[in-house]
């Protein structure tokens, strides 16, 4: 391909690329690019489920990793269709600024030498001079804030060319160059951001770096070093039950009261961190998303050492708090023991244990236990709510080989495990609060831009860009007046203002009506 | 009085807006009978036919009247009182009353007698399946719908869910006149599509609907929806799958209007646009509720827990 041919290869590529035809293809595959990310799970908007998935479905799952179907959004191919839209985006608003810009600055353009043509026009005679005529025409246009230019004719003949309407391009144009910053925002939250949760029971504090989060997002760029200094004490969590009603069983006001710094050493505060009401700390905001229980089990080995207490995370599986548990004593003697089991805080039995209430009314615990080794040497990262039993037995009750041991534990409870293992004891309940902390930098661009966005929308949609002109000369003594308007937007219709219009110059006499021609729908699209 | 007595009322609004919309329905039914022995050329404003059309209109004021208090009890039954859309049944029968509600509004200055029979049977058939489908006990809202973002954002949900849905039945019926004006031959004199208006005026009314609504879903799914999400979940966008096709459905219609303002697209293609946007919207508010299990927007289950997001111990936790 010689220069010539790759320069106009090139230029026949961008207009195809920047046609509307391209954009429009772009969006629908934009749309349809999509659909698959609400289909499988995804990693990043629920990490559980995702690996539930993938276990669930061990062929596919290599599969649908190759085309990146676990992270839809960040994929190759997602990013390929937006940024083939955001170049097409862009080749068309450079352009059209340009031809925006030069428009506005223009006058509106003459009338068109044959206006009855037009599908909507008026005619009618008067005894009044052209002069006379147009001059009405161009203060009843100028008060309908229309832009207005003067044109002579031939002797004795002039006409008004009137158009307003102009910023519904610019609507336009700032809706699109909106587009873009939004973009920006989301991308400054995705690279300079980050997302992270911390379970915290009441009672203790976190303090804000790196080591103490449970699990952190940052992103691609972000440094810990951004991270603010603060540190907060979880003091205490109030919630209200509701015992009777439409919504007994279900708790509200969930309310953890904080006590916070922004920096070593500074001020105390004291925040209520609620639902819907995140705290903020410098460009750092702090959100309570979940709460639980977290039963304090002591386990001593048969040494009578303690090898495990504390208040264990428990994580809820229901709405009435039936919550899943795991206790790992990896240096109890002569064994590590283990735990594996449910809470529930209202216990009942029927057919079976549940809980009939969120609330820690009569909690029990009912675990399992297990001996033998954690594996937790190996290195790697293991998951505190995943009890490893590869290399674990079940411990069996006394005297039987085959009904394993099961210990249904109320607060204040102690057990003596068989074989000399050791004691387990249920100490108390406390709770457990889910807090999320990130930095989304760029929220505000984005919530700008989409706010702007719809401002130059509204200007797209709503602002009807129309064109009147007013013709009027001598035809046999008389002066012959015609009007006739074009609107230039979609789902306008020009007939109502030309009559108004007509009306004006032309107080209806019935005896001279003016002759006037409305085009039919038809014809107008 | 209590809430349950509220329940009750609203329960009878319901019923009793259905009842009156089916009498509006059957109206209509008898006036578009009538109707179809008179050539379409001839305005009917007297007489029998003429009245029912009045009758009609009459009864979808009062069904509106007695749907608007099923509403407002709905809401008053709720402890503490609320906006009532807190569930699928809620956000159904709110988005029928404002189909009902912009169709009454728009009635005059868009000359809507033609879309009587569409409108009434649609509303009616909708608030059918809700009765009979979606209908559940007024519960308090969970926590994280307490918000008066959730007023907002929900509310500019419902309004343009019902402005669009008012486009689609605009839409499909632009379809069936280009179809029938495409076949050539005299226009035909008598009959329900003779006295619909030309595809040319059905496009520019579709087109008004849409551009009504696409802004002020916009509002809801794209300015609204993400700050509440940023108060109530940490994130503004997180791809949940209700987020996801709200998306879809915005960028659909936007490319209707793209397609509309295309010389060749307009017609045709941009209806069948709408329409795919239509079918988005309404399978993002019942589809999902019902197929994903992922959503956040768990509008199907009643009231959940506020979400627990289990952790994972990593050794580092940049890795
Ligand atoms: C990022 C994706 C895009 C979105 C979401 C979008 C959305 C919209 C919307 C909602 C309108 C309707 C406003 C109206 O009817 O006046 C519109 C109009 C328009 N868009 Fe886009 N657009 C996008 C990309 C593009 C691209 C890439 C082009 C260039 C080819 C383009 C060219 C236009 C034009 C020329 C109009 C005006 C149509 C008219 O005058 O009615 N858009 N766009």
């Amino acid at each position: 391909m010689n220069e010539l041919n790759l320069r106009e290869f090139a230029r026949w590529t961008w207009r195809q690329l920047t046609s509307m035809r391209t954009a429009l293809l772009l969006l629908l595959l934009l749309a349809l690019a999509a659909v698959p990310g609400s289909v499988v799970p995804q990693a990043d908007v629920d990490a559980l489920k995702a690996s539930q998935w993938q276990e669930a479905h061990p062929k596919l799952t290599p599969i649908y990793e190759r085309l990146g179907l676990f992270d839809v959004y960040a994929s190759p191919w997602f990013a390929a269709i937006y940024l083939l839209l955001t170049i097409s985006l862009v080749g068309c608003i450079i352009p059209r600024t340009k031809v925006y810009f030069k428009a506005m600055r223009a006058r509106p353009p003459k009338a068109p030498r044959n206006l009855t043509r037009l599908p909507d026009h008026h005619t009618y005679t008067t005894s009044e001079s052209p002069e006379e005529v147009l001059a009405q025409a161009r203060k009843a246009l100028g008060k309908r804030r229309f832009r207005l230019d003067l044109h002579d004719e031939e002797a004795g003949s002039g006409s008004v060319a009137a158009e307003r309407g102009y910023l519904r391009e610019a609507g336009n144009l700032v809706f699109h160059l909106s587009i873009l910053v939004v973009m920006a925002g989301m991308a400054m939250g995705s690279l300079f951001g980050y997302q992270g949760g911390v379970i915290v029971t009441v009672g203790n504090g976190f303090s804000n770096n790196l080591t103490q989060y449970d699990d952190f997002v940052p992103g691609s760029l972000y440094r810990s070093e951004w991270m603010e200094p603060f540190a907060f004490d979880v003091d205490d969590f109030d919630i209200e039950w509701l015992y009777t009603g439409r919504g007994a069983g279900q708790a509200r006001n969930f309310t953890s009261e904080l006590t916070y710094t922004e920096e070593p050493g500074g001020a105390e505060k004291t925040y209520d961190l609620r639902v819907n009401h995140p705290l903020s700390i410098g460009k750092t905001d702090i959100f309570l998303i979940g709460h639980g229980y977290a039963p304090v089990i002591t386990i001593k080995d048969g040494n009578g050492e303690v090898a495990y207490s504390g208040p264990t995370t428990f994580l809820p599986m229901d709405m009435n708090f039936t919550s899943f548990g795991v206790v790992k004593a990896p240096d109890a003697q002569p064994k590590s023991l283990a735990l594996e089991g449910e809470l529930y805080p209202t216990y009942e039995f029927n057919d079976g244990p549940y809980s009939s209430f969120g609330e820690a009314i009569d909690p029990l615990i009912s675990m399992l236990v297990y001996a033998g080794d954690l594996g937790l040497d190996d290195g790697g990262s293991t998951s505190v709510y995943v009890l490893d039993k590869s290399e674990l037995e079940p411990v069996m009750k006394e005297g039987s080989d085959h009904a394993p041991l099961r210990l249904d534990m109320r607060p204040g409870d102690e057990v003596e495990l068989p074989d000399g293992l050791g004691t387990v004891s249920f100490d108390g309940i406390e709770r457990w609060n889910k807090i999320q902390i990130s930095q989304t930098p760029g929220k505000l661009v984005a919530l700008g831009g989409v706010s702007l966005a719809l401002l130059g929308l509204i200007g797209s949609l709503y602002i009807r860009p129309r064109r009147i002109w007013v013709r009027a000369r001598r035809v046999d003594g008389a002066t012959l007046v015609e009007i006739a308007g074009l609107d230039r937007s979609s789902g306008g219709d020009i007939a109502d203002e030309l009559a108004s219009l007509t009306a004006t110059l032309n107080p209806v006499d019935p005896a001279h009506p003016a002759d006037s021609a409305t085009a039919t729908p038809k014809e107008q699209s | 009085m209590t809430d349950s007595q509220w329940e009750v009322l609203s329960n009878q609004g319901v019923t009793i807006a259905g009842v009156v919309y089916f009498l509006a329905l059957l109206s209509h039914l008898i006036e578009w009978a009538g109707l179809r022995k008179v050539p379409h050329t001839e305005e009917v404003h007297t007489g029998k036919v003429a009245l029912f059309g009045r009758l009609g209109l009459l009864l979808t004021m009062i069904a509106a009247l007695a749907h608007f208090v099923a509403l407002v009890g709905r809401g008053m039954a709720a402890d503490p009182n609320r906006v009532p859309w807190g569930n699928m049944y809620e956000f159904v029968i709110s988005s029928t009353f404002f189909v009902t509600l912009i169709y009454l509004v728009v009635y005059k200055k868009f000359k809507l007698s033609w879309m009587a029979p569409l409108v009434v049977g649609f509303v009616l058939s909708v608030l059918m399946v809700a009765v009979v489908w979606l209908h559940s006990p007024v519960a308090p809202l969970t926590e994280a719908l307490l918000s008066p973002w959730l007023v907002i954002h929900v509310v500019s949900a419902v309004i343009a869910t019902a402005a669009f849905s008012l486009g689609g039945i605009l839409v499909i019926l632009h379809l069936v006149k280009d179809r029938r004006e495409k076949k050539g031959g005299p226009a035909p004199l008598y009959g329900y599509l003779a006295r619909v208006p030309s595809t040319a005026v059905l496009d520019r009314l579709a087109y008004r609907m849409h551009a009504f609504a696409f802004p002020v879903w916009t509002f809801a799914v794209l300015i609204t929806g993400p700050i509440w999400a940023h108060e109530a979940w940490s994130r503004y966008w997180n791809w949940d799958p209700k987020e996801v096709w709200a998306f879809i459905t915005w960028v659909v219609y936007a490319a209707y209007l793209h397609a509309r303002s295309t010389a060749g697209m307009r017609g045709r293609t941009a209806s069948i646009l709408a329409i795919i946007g239509l079918l988005t919207l309404w399978f993002n508010f019942i589809g999902i509720n019902f197929f994903s299990t992922t959503s956040q927007h768990s509008y199907a289950e009643g009231a959940a827990v506020v979400e627990v997001i289990p952790v994972e111990q990593t050794v580092d936790p940049t890795a």
